[in-house]
Formats: C-alpha cells, structure tokens, sequence
C-alpha cells in the first residue's frame, strides 16, 4: 500500500511516501542513496544487508517498509560521529579486518547489534552470533578478532 | 593463470639483474608511449594484435602541484590489497611518503593498459614493471633537480618526502612538486638501478591499507553504488536451464505498470524501472513459456562423460620411459579422483552501470578485467573501443570470475542504455550469479604410479581430463613420468563441461594438488611410511624441502603411519612460482560425516615479501576459502538447470567453521617476489582429505567431502 511513512534514519526523522510492501534495502540504496548497505542475496541468507533497527539486527532485504514505522535505523553511514570511527570500526581497521569489503559494513553492524547488548561476549558467542554473516574472501580470524577488540573498548560503555 | 616466467620485485637488485633487463627490453621493446590525456587516446594504447605494459613513468605517474603523487594502474581492487601494495612501491622507489601516493586503478581511459588482475600477477609481474617506472622517474627529477640547484650532478641529492636537498646544505632544496609544476616530464633516462632491499623502508612493511577507511565506513563505491540522474534499473529475463528456448511470453501485464519500461532487444527481454524492487516484482506477471532440454549431463554423470567425450590427452611433461619404470616397480597404485564444479559466489554479484552521451559510452563495472571488458562491451553495442571508458570502483572479490568474458551484465546495461537512452544499471540476482558462473571445471585424474623394491617412486603416469594441466607435473624426483591433460578451463571442444568454466582461484591447479597429494599420500601409508618423511624422500628442491619442515614444525608433526586416527594430513605444492605447505588437524563424526577442521599451518615461501600483513591476509583467506570446495562446494545441476541458487543449498565456509589459522613466512628477500594470493588454497582439498583418512581410514577420492559421502563410505554402527 502506498503511503507515508515515518521513521528516523541515522539520528535524522526520515517521512516519505511509499509502497509499504517496498524492501527497507531498496529504499536506502536508492531512494535514500545510503549505498554502504549491500544486496548480496536477497533472502536473508548473507547478512551483506544487516542494518540496526532499534538495537536489533535485521536483514534489509526482507524488512519491509511497513515494519519500520517509527523506528530508529542505524546504517554504516550513520555509525561514526563527528568523523571519529566507531570502535568496532577502529578494530576492524587495526585487524584489516576486511578484504574486498563488501561484507563489512552488515559484519561490522551485526557485531555491534551483539556489542549493544552489554558484556564482553566469549569468542564462542561472537562466533554464533555472526556465523549467518558470509565472507567470501577468508576474513573470519581477523573480524573475529577485532570484534574481541572493540569489545574490549566498548565494555560498559552502552 | 598462465605459465610465465615469474619476475620479482627484488630481481634487479640481486643476481637475477641481467634476465631482469632482458625481460624490460622485451616490454618495452615496441617503444609504447601512454599518455594522460584523453583526446590522445588512440590504437597505440591497446593495439588490436597485442598490448603492452607502458614503460614511460608518465602513464603511471603524475604529481601534483601540491606534491601528492598519484599512480594509476590498470590493475584493479578486488580485495586482495593491489592498491596498498603499488603505493608502497611508488612512495618507496619515489622518496615519497606513502599518505602522499593516490593509486587509481582499472579506469580504461585515464589508466594504462593492463591485461587484468588475476593469475597472482600484480606483485609478481606488474610491479616490477612499475618499480623501473618510477625509478626513472626518481633520477629523472634528481637531474632537474641539480639544474635547479645549479649543481653539477645529482650525485650529492637525496631526497625525504618528496624534496630534494643538497647533502651539503639542506637548504638547497626543491620538492618534486616545485620541479614538475604538474607538468608531463618530458626527460628520460631509460633503465637506471633500482634502491637494493637494504635501503627499502616502505616495501617490506605493512601500512594500514588504503582502502581500510572507505571500507569500514560505507564509503567505498562498487559498482551497483553508482546511480546516475534518471537511471533505471534493469531486471533480465533469465531462461530456467542452459540450453532453454523462449516459446512464448505475455509483457502486457507489465506494460500497465506505470514507469515501467519493457524491452525486447533479439535474446535480451528487460523490464526497466527507476526503483529496482519495481521492475523485479514486475518479472513476476511474465509468464514466459520456455522449450526445456530434456536431456543432459548431471553432476552425478559428469565424470564418465568428461572421459568419453575428452579430447585426445596432450603432453604436459615428461622423464625417462614409463616402459622402463615398470620394470623397475614392485608396487604399483591406481587410482581416480574426482572434483566438483565449484562456483566463484563473491559477496558482490556481477554488477554494472551505462552510460552514453552522444557516441560515447561509459560503463561502470565489477570486473577483474578492464581493457577486455571495454572490448566485449564496445562489441556488444557496435561502438568503437576507443569510444568506451570502463570505470572499475572497488570489485567486492573476484577470484577468477570477473575475467574476460564474464561481461554479460556490462554488456547488457549497455545495449539497454542504447535502447532506453538512459544510463541503466544491472545488478545479477543471485540465482543469475550462479547461472552464468564459469565455474571451476569438474575434473576426473587417473593416476598410475609405482615404487621399487627400495620405496623409491619408479612410476609416475598422470592422465587429467576436464580439469587442465596446470600445476599437473609432479615435482617430485621420479625418473619414469608422464603427464597428460585433457581439456580444462579454457579452450574446450563444445559439450566437453556441462557448465560454462573458467578460471576459478588458481585454476587447475586445486584438482591437480588434489590428485596428485592424495596419491602420495596413499603410496605412503601403503608403504607404511610417514607422509612427511616419504615426500622428503622424492624432493631435491630446497625451497619444497624448507616450506614442509617450516609447516610440520609450526604444528609439531609427529611422524606416524597413516591412518593414525589423530587426523592430520599433509599436502605441498608450487603456484605462480611460489612453494607452500600445509597441514592440518581435522575430527570426523563418523555417524554424520561431518569434518570438523580444528587447526591449519600453513608455510608459504614467496620470495622477496612486499607486504607481510597482506600475504597473511591472503593465505588466511586461502585457506578459509579452500575450506568450501574441499568440504562442501559444488554446483549441482541437472538437464541445464543449476540448482544451487543461493548460499542455502550453496554452502560456503562461515564462522563456526573456523580453524586455528597459522601462517608461516618464510623469508626469502634475495628471491624476487612470486605470487601470493592463490597458492595456499590449492593445498586445501588434499591436506583436507588425507586428514580425513588419517582419521578415519577411508580415503576420500571425490571432493567435495559433503557428510553424505563420507557417512556413505565409513562404516555405521
């Protein structure tokens, strides 16, 4: 059904006019032009996708617009403030936790739905909590190290 | 990828000086001049015979008036770290700092020509090639900058940061910046001597990665980010099987959706749409009605097939006679391997943008491959190749599946950007991803070998069909061998593969290790010796020898007999004239066939390291990669229809897969540099399946090892 809709996108109140049905991916690629969230399978399966939707982490590409309505969306373009990184994207730097990048900003989200939750999570539960996340190029050591990092940083800072 | 000579970055510096400047002189022997501006693009920069890498210092080099230096290469960043690497090269041949240096890479119009970025030649071949560039360009700017200083010579200069001084008095200095005024440098010295290893500071080191802040933070553009006033997104027909024929289709419900534009272009059927979710929901009212081959190879016939249909096997190499070699053996072992047809699946599908205005066409593409792109994409549309600029933006991975001719979406953004005129993008779907792929071929080996009466290999008869020769010659000592090939990941007799293949991560070479490793192993345990000490026994070549005791010793192999029931498997091999070895600990459920990978080492010597950190990355990401075509990978298909649509059937390696990773270097600085980033995956299959039948006694013969076939081989309950 199109219709207006509300909801506030990177700290920034968002109201457009739209298909509900429509995909929030879409929306932010191309009508929003915020291309740091990828399409990479389009069902969910590869976490490329993955932005924040009120702390929780959700797959863009099957989150339809009428399902977030008044929310609060995170993206990788809204993660760092004032032109200081994130910690988890401090430590993704340090690890050069990354090779051709496409997968890093839904990695990078992902780890930081896991970090908003509080505590300093084991690499065990990091490594469960990311495994629907794909890389292709063999990062998995170094983001797994680096989310430990970031960890480590953030640690009762939410 | 292709069988050439390897040239390093440290060979003019050391004692390989003199094959060094023979190879320059043959590069530069059609005295190529590239340029920068576009108006003097002409024939000259890609000829249609065969190009060349540019040897002028001014395709590759412009300084700025504010004393940034860029480079541009016609390489391009898959993710594999091309562009820190070449800035380390620049900024450390130049006496510039390496925050100074700008690379801009695959822009056919603004870089030199480049062959592609594939076969791990981008340290091995190109920046040897670059290094002599910029060292001209070094002395050159010396000599301006002793006329500058009206000093006699530049022998006294030396330079920090891009400014030259006088050693005398530092404050008789000029930067490069002041010197070039952004002007083309018109001098030229030809081959000068390049910095020796000692005096490197920026090579040899690991900077953080030049594209490590685009990437962390969403900045970095691929292709699909591209979006252009008035676009429109292009969702394609895609047929249900190979060899599918369109009968009949209904566009009108389609037609009656606003904005919605419908183009039947000959083979091409496009429904184009300024929202891409539009136009893909729009496919759904098509109702196309295809004719279906019923008939066709599966992934179950396709071994007996690629042996009937094989064409006549070729001479890879040979030794002595496999007459006398049968003599000499007591023992003799036959065996078959089998592999899969693997998919490249990179997280970034096949994506690409056009443009054109007036006769002039740009695209915006993911590929490995550029300049062939530009050629297949001009062809497409009827254009002029000169009259079409691809624009490479980072390449979210490649692994050998954006080479040339895996243009199908560049190409059909173009002929609808011709059609529509207005700029269209196409962005593979999944399923399509894995349609077009050209796979890693599906291979079967036979191997005859034999020993004497002493356990000395004697025999050695080595038939490869589908998968191609590379890396197929033993380089074990075996007087009596013969290795054929027959067909491969090029250049097949139609109907040979099932699929389309191509190169896929160091291309045959993954089948040849398989085989060839796995046999090893099996002559060894039938012998009853240990894996490590019986290769040691056949090898002669130092560096083999030192890469496997490097590894077995990071991972305190014990010798043994296999099967020992600890599960550790061994397995070498050579690639893009690097030596690597790996071992690894696996656990195998037996009741579920699951393989539970617990640790890998791998030790790779690569001559001359540019970037240490990098060639960690590299071998990391080998290993993690060859995890999925050694335990799980294959693309299933069945009358020209692929199965395998997405990563839920599709499965590739994932966080709880995780092994202990470790990686040895060896160092090696006074060899000049060879490949890097393809190597150590070609030793996963076998290291994988030897650990499995060191573990459980069955030898696994067909990759992958999905739990369904190791459950069927072992025995239950």
């Amino acid at each position: 059904m199109r219709r207006n809709i509300s909801f506030t996108l990177n700290d920034k109140p968002i109201e457009l006019t739209a298909n509900d049905d429509r995909m929030l991916l879409w929306v932010l690629r191309y009508d929003l032009r915020l291309t740091g969230t990828k399409f990479g399978c389009g069902a969910a399966l590869c976490g490329s996708c993955t932005v924040i939707v009120d702390r929780e982490a959700v797959r863009s590409c099957v989150t339809p617009l009428k399902e977030i309505e008044g929310k609060h969306i995170l993206t990788i373009e809204g993660l760092s403030s004032d032109g200081r990184l994130h910690p988890i994207q401090q430590a993704f730097v340090n690890h050069h936790a990354f090779q051709c990048g496409y997968c890093t900003p839904g990695m990078i989200l992902n780890a930081y739905a896991l970090l908003l939750k509080g505590g300093r999570p084991t690499r065990q539960e990091i490594i469960r909590h990311m495994d629907d996340n794909l890389c292709r190029c063999g990062s998995h050591t170094r983001i797994l190290d680096a989310i430990l990092e970031a960890a480590d940083t953030t640690a009762g800072a939410n | 990828m292709r069988n050439k000579e390897w040239r390093g970055i440290a060979s003019r510096t050391e004692q390989s000086f003199e094959v060094g400047r023979r190879e320059f002189l043959q590069l530069s022997g059609a005295g190529l001049f590239i340029f920068f501006a576009s108006s003097r693009l002409t024939a000259f920069q890609e000829p249609p015979s065969q190009p060349h890498l540019a040897t002028d210092f001014n395709a590759y080099l412009r300084i700025g008036a504010d004393g940034r230096v860029a480079c541009f290469a016609g390489k391009t960043e898959l993710g594999q770290g091309s562009m820190t690497t070449l800035a380390q090269i620049v900024a450390d041949e130049l006496d510039v700092s390496f925050d100074a240096v700008d690379i801009v890479l695959g822009d056919t119009e603004i870089c030199p020509w480049d062959e592609g970025t594939f076969g791990s030649l981008t340290v091995r071949e190109f920046a040897p090639v670059l290094r002599d560039a910029v060292a001209e360009a070094r002395a050159v700017l010396l000599q301006m900058a002793a006329d500058h200083l009206r000093l006699p010579s530049p022998d006294d200069l030396r330079v920090k940061n891009g400014v030259v001084m006088w050693s005398k008095d530092a404050n008789r200095n000029v930067s490069y910046a002041q010197l070039v005024q952004g002007k083309r440098i018109e001098r030229h010295l030809g081959k000068v001597p390049l910095k020796p290893v000692s005096a490197l500071t920026v090579i040899g080191t690991s900077p953080r990665r030049k594209d490590a802040i685009d990437k962390v933070t969403g900045k970095a553009r691929y292709a699909a980010d591209v979006i252009l006033p008035g676009m429109l997104h292009a969702c394609v027909l895609r047929p249900p099987a190979h060899g599918a024929s369109l009968k009949a289709i209904d566009t009108s419900a389609a037609e009656k959706i606003s904005g919605l534009q419908v183009v039947r272009d000959k083979d091409l059927i496009a429904l184009l749409h300024e929202h891409r979710d539009v136009a893909e929901e729009a496919m759904h009212l098509l109702r196309p009605q295809f004719d279906l081959p019923d008939f066709g190879q599966d992934d179950v016939t396709i071994f007996d097939h690629l042996l009937e249909a094989a064409p006549p096997l070729e001479l890879v190499s040979e030794k002595g006679n496999l007459a006398d070699g049968e003599k000499l053996a007591t023992q003799v072992v036959e065996e078959t391997y089998l592999n899969s047809y693997v998919a490249h699946a990179p997280m970034e599908t096949h994506s690409a943008v056009a443009k054109i205005e007036g006769t002039k066409l740009t695209v915006w593409a993911s590929t490995q491959t550029p300049f062939s792109l530009r050629q297949e994409v001009a062809q497409a549309v009827g254009f002029a190749p000169e009259n079409v600029r691809v624009i490479t933006p980072y390449v979210g991975g490649g692994f050998g599946g954006k080479t040339e001719n895996a243009s199908r979406q560049a190409q059909e953004a173009a002929r609808l950007a011709k059609r529509t005129g207005r700029p269209v993008q196409v962005v593979f779907d999944r399923a399509a991803e894995f349609f077009y792929d050209m796979c890693r071929p599906a291979a079967v080996v036979k191997i005859r070998s034999g020993t004497d009466e002493t356990g000395k290999l004697v025999l050695w008869d080595y038939r490869a069909y589908g998968g191609g020769g590379d890396e197929a010659s033993p380089f074990y000592d075996i007087p009596h061998q013969h290795t054929q090939s027959s067909g491969g990941w090029s250049d097949n007799p139609a109907g040979l593969h099932a699929l389309a293949v191509g190169p896929w991560r160091a291309p045959a070479a993954n089948t040849n290790t398989f085989a060839r490793e796995c046999h090893i192993d099996e002559i060894a345990s039938k012998l009853r010796q240990d894996p490590l000490e019986f290769r040691l026994m056949h090898l002669s070549d130092p560096r083999m020898r030192r890469v496997l005791q490097a590894a077995t010793e990071k991972f305190g192999w014990k010798p043994a007999l296999a099967p020992s029931g600890r599960g550790f498997g061994l397995s070498c091999a050579t690639y893009a004239g690097s030596y690597v070895a790996t071992v690894a600990e696996v656990a195998v459920d037996k009741k579920t066939g699951q393989v539970e990978v617990k640790r890998v080492v791998s030790a790779q010597d690569q001559g001359f390291t540019v970037n240490p950190d990098g060639s960690r990355q590299q071998i990391e990401g080998s290993i993690t990669m060859g995890m999925g075509y050694a335990l799980t990978e294959e693309v299933r298909f069945k009358n020209g229809t692929v199965l395998d649509r997405n990563f839920d059937t599709y499965q590739i390696p994932r966080f709880s897969w995780l092994p202990k990773i470790d990686v040895v270097l060896i160092d090696n600085p006074t060899t000049p540099s060879s490949g890097c980033g393809e190597p150590p995956i070609i030793t996963m299959g076998a290291v994988l399946a030897n650990a499995v039948f060191d573990a459980t006694g069955k030898r696994p013969l067909q990759l992958p090892m999905t739990p369904a076939r190791l459950k069927a081989a072992l025995p239950q309950g």
